[in-house]
């Protein structure tokens, strides 16, 4: 499209619809995507709705419960706080795009899975995607820490039990795949998550995708 | 929960979004932690929006003992409140922030946005106010500087012109003898507070000499309440028995407290009580410490530190 038709086009949309549109070109999983869309659509529809990558989950819509959380260039924030306008020249990653081109899980998805960290799997986009960026500045959390971390997302359906023991496990996997000894610093806290409480099938530490 | 039809400019200076506010109905869009889920709702429907997140060099941080803390427009909670200089200079600023929202919501939320939104129950204000802190705001008209004290007219309300943009805020550093603390409860730790209190306490000689305290959804909204009649005198290595009931007494007359649908006013006046005697206790014990850390202005910028 060069710009003349660009511009064409975003006069016709203005007549059409009486609103003003607007362009925004950026990475979407290293993808690089140019959209038109209301001026007023937010960040999560324009990605959901545009774009169709439907794991960005929207729930309160008004930055409460953390199931919209993408993350703009690395860092966690809500999809639903933002405009789609405002994403102009960044590169956002979605839960798909935490996974390898290979199809191996993201540790924190692969812990997901060991630990049974969901159970409708309607807020675990944005507790992936946020658990994920934690990591990269916490590889090896407390249980504390591992609270802290997502205590900014509401699950309706698992008593965060397991979602905690995922955050440790996936800690583990991590390292482990980094080639690292997967027990971390505060090795009784990833053991005890994982032993004690936790009620879904759990692999032994390597996992699935670390055997794979 | 959609907004509704806007116009939406993405300025890249200053100077251009200063031109796009003049005369229209719009705002500015920060960190849109607050904004965007009240254009969602439909609390607010503004006919443009000024969106500054595009501008340059907007979010610096800059720290001395000398002026204090000057954050910009566009640095986030997540940034002040990890920048070693500006917790060197006002430890109070980056303690408070993490009492701001979550992680997620601290990576895109704006310092200087939380207090020009002006919302009671939020902690930045009550902190701005304690510090005789300041806005400086920027129109096509020029800039001018506004106090905390002058800044807030009443909840979600600030005498911000509808034209002028915040482009930055300061606090003082904290000086030796002067100690501060902050203490809020919330349901789920980063929620907004049922109750916050901040306290500001200077120390002479071990003996308190004035204490002021700033409210989180309580009280009147950017007030500030003096304690200093009520502990002025005391020893701060009294026994804290006695102490802690006076003050507790004290807040609980002094300061009014609102139900809404988290607490009762009376609950709320309980944490009231409880929250100022600690808070204050602490602040106290954080100036008598500082006159063995803290080094002094003179030393500071005489670069010993
Ligand atoms: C789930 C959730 C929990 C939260 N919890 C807390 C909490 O516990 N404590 C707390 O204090 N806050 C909390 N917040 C709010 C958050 O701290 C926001 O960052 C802050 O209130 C507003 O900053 P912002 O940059 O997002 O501003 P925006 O939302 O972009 O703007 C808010 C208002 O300020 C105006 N504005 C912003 N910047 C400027 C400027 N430079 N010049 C002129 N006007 C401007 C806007 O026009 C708008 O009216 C929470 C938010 C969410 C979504
Ligand atoms: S949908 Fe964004 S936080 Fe709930
Ligand atoms: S698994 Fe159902 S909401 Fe979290």
């Amino acid at each position: 499209m060069t710009n003349r038709d660009v511009e064409t086009q975003l006069s016709d949309l203005m007549a059409e619809t009486g609103e003003q549109h607007v362009v925004v070109s950026f990475t979407l999983n290293g993808t690089k995507q140019t959209i038109i869309v209301p001026a007023r659509t937010i960040a999560s529809d324009a990605i959901r709705h545009n774009l169709r990558q439907t794991g960005t989950h929207v729930g309160c819509e008004h930055g409460v419960c953390g199931a919209c959380t993408i993350l703009l260039d690395g860092k966690p924030v809500r999809a639903c706080l933002m405009l789609a306008a405002s994403l102009e020249g960044q590169s956002v990653t979605t839960v798909e795009g935490l996974v390898e081109p290979d199809g191996t899980l993201h540790p924190v998805q692969q812990a997901f899975m060991d630990c049974h960290g969901l159970q409708c799997g309607f807020c675990t986009p944005g507790f992936v995607t946020t658990i994920a960026a934690f990591l990269e500045e916490n590889d090896a959390p407390t249980q504390e820490e591992a609270t802290e971390a997502i205590a900014g997302n509401i699950c309706r359906c698992t008593g965060y039990q397991n979602i905690k023991a995922s955050v440790l496990r996936a800690a583990e996997i991590k390292r482990e795949r980094a080639g690292e000894f997967p027990l971390g610093k505060d090795d009784e806290s990833s053991r005890a998550a994982l032993e004690g409480k936790v009620r879904g099938k759990t692999n032994p530490v390597g996992g699935r995708a670390g055997r794979a | 929960m959609k907004p509704s039809p806007l116009k939406y400019h993405r300025p890249r200076s200053i100077e251009e979004a200063c031109e796009v506010l003049a005369g229209v109905d719009g705002k500015v869009l920060a960190g849109g932690q607050s904004l965007i889920p009240m254009l969602s709702m439909r609390l607010a429907a503004p006919g443009t929006l000024v969106d500054i997140t595009g501008i340059d060099r907007l979010d610096s941080i800059t720290a001395s003992a000398e002026s204090g803390v000057t954050f910009q427009a566009l640095a986030t909670h997540a940034s002040l409140a990890s920048n070693p200089g500006a917790n060197d200079v006002q430890p109070l600023l980056g303690r408070t922030l993490q009492l701001v929202a979550h992680a997620t919501i601290r990576n895109r939320g704006t310092t200087v946005g939380s207090i020009v939104h002006a919302d009671p129950s939020a902690e930045v204000p009550a902190v701005l106010v304690l510090l005789d802190g300041s806005v400086t705001v920027q129109s096509v008209r020029g800039r001018r500087d506004i106090a905390a004290r002058d800044l807030f007219l009443g909840p979600l309300e600030s005498s911000l012109e509808p034209d002028e943009i915040a482009i930055s805020a300061t606090v003082p550093a904290a000086r030796r003898g002067v100690g501060t603390a902050i203490d809020e409860i919330a349901r789920r730790h980063g929620d907004y507070a049922l109750v916050g209190v901040a306290a500001r306490v200077e120390v002479e000689d071990g003996v308190v000499t004035n204490a002021r305290v700033t409210y989180v959804s309580a009280g009147e909204f950017g007030e500030v309440i003096d304690y200093t009649d009520v502990i002025g005198g005391a020893s701060v290595s009294d026994d804290r028995d006695p102490l802690w009931n006076v003050l507790s007494e004290a807040a609980r007359k002094r300061v009014e407290t609102e139900a809404d649908i988290h607490a009762t006013a009376r609950y709320r006046s309980q944490l009231v009580a409880a929250l100022t005697a600690r808070v204050v206790m602490a602040a106290a014990r954080d100036g008598a410490l500082s006159l063995a850390t803290r080094p002094s202005t003179l030393r500071v910028d005489a670069g010993e530190k």
